[in-house]
């Protein structure tokens, strides 16, 4: 029977199956950081059992940390970081901690290391492990519980989920992202439209992508409330992950390829939902309310609740409206913003910072504007350093900051004031998501360094920029 | 996980969709490493003003509403973070079920695993029981997950479906890590069978 990619990576990993119940699943990799997981490490400790695959687990820290490169001030932000740096050694989990060379975001340090790779199962207590799936694994987030559970058996209790292909069908424009394919695809299903669902991101279009916008697409699945996102590993993929240092070597990298060669979806394959996404006519993306799927293109209007008939969506449009403080109908170009924030799992990689120092080479941020890059990983950082983009940033007045999460969560000390706009590269732009009364816009990292420049969201493709790095 | 069968009691109501996780447990009590005490950090920016005051327009400050042991809300609850802080913090504040027409994956799972009963009926009937339920004086209502019914306080019933194998779990207070560990020696054999090439500890660290 022909078969998804998702089956074949799903039926590889069930250690068990019960009819009535759910499948007995092995995870091949556990992501853990310090905020899902001191609670997990308690709950061992208490039962008094062990972690059974230290070896199969890998730890960072990135939510709390300072991006300032000072130390951390607030007492229970340390108590945290302090819980894992005492609980991976315990229990015997090596740890990329703050110092060590290699730390940075979760989803970020995996790919980077060669541990994500085709094929594989991998789970964190982070909602944005959908990332990895870029990648053809099976990937997706967990609460502590689970994690818990994971730590104490390699397995999870999975219901099977069901398969959605969404279908990126024409020809992308000069000057349109990853990012704004996602966006744009989560307008047109919304946020639940993925529920249940494993999706698989097909088409030209995703062809064409790196890897890392790969992962801008896969990060940004749980936004459509998927369960997970795939894509089809390919020359790539291989290519990326050749070298790596946790990848496979010689006889073994052979041997690798040779297996992620038959992870595909066959002809014929059957998918629960199909989804397609036409982006032949796509503009840049901007999202105007209080969740990733409230988004329009730069060119157009912010909706008018008068419009909308239907009487829960006009109500959640009036109250989105009233949160961020727009007008219904003004034009999106027409948005002033106090913050930018180019960082984040979804847009933090090297690709990331060469796209935004593109844009920005040459101008100065707006005045009243702050900005801020914040690198995904340590090793990015310096990457970056090398190419000189972080004088581009700098000489154009952005903040130039140290690896972590930072403002796309602001569990650390960059935050929005309450009433402060940010154009932000991260995923969610929920209330209170930056900072308590926050308002938040998603775009690009090109409509974001666009934006820095001019104090309100431009149309990036009308601006004559030339590609560094 | 505490056994659960039924609960009566109030019943709160917060007409809204998508409410996410970042509203149930904001981000700033995230830190706190203790398993319980997550109560009273529940909907923070949305119950109390910059000043730590009540807000009179958040459903929860309803006087009608409190104490409940039952939340109904909109569809696609607890969207975004995977956040088991969510549901602790539901919990926390004296929930025991949350009643909506559909959840969020992950959230939904997690309050599998700690016994907070998610109740997933059709939006119509949701709104039913949100239209009977008086917001001036309160209502009570049962939920019992042993004969998967809802009894409002005017006698009528709303059965709903409801995992089998969760009911059981949740029914009994099982902990899954003991339910897995039951076939030890079917992960041993899948370990055998399938060897890996990842090794973290052979990274440098």
């Amino acid at each position: 029977m022909a078969k998804t990619l998702f089956d074949r990576v799903w039926e590889r990993h069930v250690v068990r199956e019960e009819p009535g119940e759910p499948a007995l699943i092995y995870i091949d990799l556990h992501l853990l950081h310090e905020v899902t997981s001191p609670q997990a490490y308690e709950g061992l400790r208490l039962a008094g059992r062990k972690l059974r695959r230290p070896d199969r687990s890998i730890a960072t820290m990135d939510h709390n940390v300072p991006t300032d490169g000072g130390p951390v001030t607030d007492p229970l932000a340390k108590a945290q970081l302090d819980a894992l740096a005492a609980n991976c050694p315990a229990f015997g989990v090596p740890l990329y901690a703050t110092g060590s060379g290699r730390e940075g975001i979760v989803h970020v340090i995996g790919p980077e290391l060669g541990l994500t790779r085709p094929g594989i199962t991998i789970v964190c207590g982070d909602s944005h492990t959908s990332t990895h799936g870029a990648f053809g694994a099976l990937a997706f987030g967990i609460g502590t519980s689970e994690v818990e559970h994971v730590m104490a058996t390699q397995c999870l209790q999975q219901r099977r989920p069901k398969t959605m292909r969404m279908h990126f069908e024409g020809t992308l424009p000069p000057g349109i992202t990853a990012k704004d394919c996602i966006l744009g695809a989560i307008g047109q299903i919304g946020v639940a439209g993925g529920a249940g669902h494993v999706i698989e991101y097909t088409g030209d279009a995703i062809e064409a992508f790196t890897m890392e916008q790969r992962m801008t697409v896969c990060n940004m699945s749980i936004e459509a409330g998927a369960r997970a996102g795939m894509i089809a590993p390919d020359n790539t993929t291989f290519a990326y992950l050749e070298n790596r240092p946790a990848s496979p070597q010689g006889a073994e990298w052979e041997a690798a390829l040779d297996e992620w060669r038959q992870l595909r979806t066959d002809d014929g394959a059957e998918f629960a939902n199909e989804v397609v996404v036409n982006v032949d006519d796509l503009v840049p993306q901007v999202t105007w309310g209080t969740n990733p799927g409230m988004v329009a293109p730069v060119t157009a209007n912010v909706p008018d609740p008068a419009d909308i008939t239907d009487d829960e969506e006009r109500q959640s449009l009036e109250r989105a409206l009233e949160y961020m403080g727009l007008e219904a109908g003004m034009a999106v170009r027409d948005i002033q913003i106090d913050r930018v924030f180019i960082g984040s799992c979804t847009n933090s990689r090297i690709e990331d910072l060469r796209a935004a120092a593109s844009v920005v080479k040459g101008h100065k941020v707006s005045d009243g504007v702050h900005a801020m890059v914040v690198p995904g990983s340590v090793p990015i950082k310096l990457q970056a350093e090398s190419e000189g983009l972080d004088k581009l940033f700098t000489d154009a007045g952005f903040e130039w900051r140290e690896a972590g999460c930072s403002m796309c969560l602001g569990m650390n000390p960059d935050i929005l004031q309450p009433g402060e706009r940010s154009a932000s590269t991260s995923n969610r732009n929920f209330e209170g998501r930056q900072g308590r009364g926050g308002r938040t816009h998603l775009v690009s990292p090109e409509m974001a360094a666009a934006a820095a420049v001019a104090g309100h969201f431009v149309d990036v493709r009308e601006l004559s920029y030339e590609p560094v790095g | 996980m505490e056994a659960f069968t039924r609960t009566t009691g109030r019943v709160a109501v917060i007409d809204r969709p998508d409410i996410d996780t970042d509203q149930v447990i904001p981000k700033q009590f995230l830190k706190r490493i203790e398993r319980t005490g997550w109560g009273e950090f529940l909907f923070w920016d949305w119950r109390l003003d910059q000043d730590g005051n009540p807000r009179p327009d958040f459903e929860l400050n309803n006087p009608a509403f409190a104490d409940a042991k039952i939340l109904m809300a909109g569809r696609n609850f607890g969207c975004g973070s995977s956040r088991e802080h969510a549901p602790w913090a539901i919990q926390g504040y004296g929930f025991d079920v949350v009643i909506a027409p559909s959840f969020a994956d992950i959230f939904r799972s997690n309050c599998m695993k700690v016994g907070l009963v998610p109740v997933e009926l059709p939006g119509e009937h949701v709104r039913a029981l949100m239209d009977a339920v008086d917001t001036e004086n309160g209502s009570e209502m049962t939920v019992d997950l042993e004969a998967l019914t809802i009894t409002g306080a005017d006698g009528s019933t709303v059965e709903f479906e409801f995992d089998a194998f969760r009911r059981n779990c949740i029914l009994n207070g099982l902990d899954d890590i003991d339910l897995t560990l039951e076939h030890e020696a079917a992960i041993t054999e899948y370990e055998r069978a399938n060897p890996s090439r990842i090794d973290t500890l052979a990274l440098e660290h």
